[in-house]
């Protein structure tokens, strides 16, 4: 048990992730689980679509096919939507923010073909939200000058009085931590419900678990993602501060 | 009575505070209504700017999730993880 914290135990009902194969690591055993194997699936899709639509693109045609216009679509949708969040100066965040919806997106269908969400891992959704974290402090450094950034962490009081300064940094802290358990969490909580109606109730889960996957994968996932990214969005542009 | 493990005492509690974090789930159902509400009235008073209404609407909802979720992911720990126990 000691090892395998969140992995699978004896119980029937079965929602946890498995540990594969462990190896040892500068004396500790690391463990393969279902989960890198999950993810590994989810990457080699999007590797493989973005090669097929490189080398599709690179012989574009004026009026688009099938594939192109997917493409054309997709690239479309979330560039518009970088642009409505974020304003002209959010096209540099663009490929970021399309990475992760993308990823954070497949990860959270890909319970409707029966596996795992990777994202119903913390140590997948931990990684993202620190991401996060460093391009809003990063983009926070380039674009406001240091005077400006000390009068916003002592925002309610005076700067020369930082009785406040504490209790912002702490909120900064949780920004990371509320976006990646908020993920977590409702990918974590649609798993845990669907392995409890394909255990618990075996023999009546015909057909009709289907309109749960429909809710939980596709309409919570693409949510959840939608919410990530437009958190992401909005804490990156008022790390710019206001436009001058 | 007295044949009860202090174990199996650890478990029972755990399921009774499992049960008690769950509770969670009543702040952000009623956040949630109060959100759904004011959405339909406000796409009762201006249908034209349904779409935008919806997605404020959603996001909004989605963070006040987040304290629910909370209580949940306690009591998963509680039921799954077993930290209590020795």
């Amino acid at each position: 048990m000691e090892n395998a914290i969140l992995m699978a135990t004896e119980s029937k009902v079965d929602f946890m992730i498995h540990g594969l194969f462990s190896y040892e690591l500068f004396g500790h055993t690391v463990w393969i689980t279902t989960s890198h194997v999950c993810i590994l699936i989810v990457m080699l899709l999007m590797i493989a679509f973005a090669v097929v639509v490189n080398i599709k693109m690179r012989h574009a045609t004026e009026v688009p096919g099938a594939l192109q216009n997917v493409a054309e679509l997709i690239v479309e949708m979330l560039d518009n939507m970088v642009r409505g969040t974020m304003g002209k100066r959010g096209r540099g965040f663009a490929n970021y923010i399309s990475t992760i919806f993308l990823f954070i997106l497949l990860s959270n269908i890909s319970g409707i073909f029966g596996l795992r969400p990777p994202t119903a891992d913390y140590g997948t959704t931990l990684p993202l939200g620190i991401i996060t974290f460093f391009l809003i402090h990063i983009t926070q450094f380039r674009y406001q000058k240091p005077k400006e950034i000390w009068k916003d962490m002592c925002s309610p009081l005076p700067p020369w009085l930082p009785i406040w300064f504490p209790i912002n940094v702490i909120s900064e802290i949780a920004v990371p931590i509320s976006l990646s358990l908020r993920l977590f969490a409702n990918v974590l909580s649609g798993t845990v419900i669907m392995a409890l109606v394909y255990t618990l109730l075996a023999k009546f889960a015909i057909i009709w678990p289907a309109a749960l996957h429909v809710y939980f994968d596709l309409f919570s996932g693409a949510i959840q993602t939608y919410v990530f990214c437009m958190l992401t969005m909005t804490y990156i542009s008022n790390a710019m501060g206001s436009e001058e | 009575m007295e044949n009860i493990t202090g174990t199996e005492l650890i478990l029972a509690c755990s399921a009774i505070g499992a049960g008690l974090a769950v509770i969670a789930g009543i702040g952000p159902g009623i956040g949630q209504g109060i959100a759904a509400g004011y959405a339909a009235s406000a796409v009762g008073r201006n249908p034209g700017a349904k779409g935008d209404i919806m997605s404020t609407m959603l996001l909004g909802q989605a963070v006040a999730e987040t304290t629910g979720l909370y209580g949940l992911l306690v009591a998963l720990l509680l039921l799954f993880v077993k930290p209590l126990v020795p």
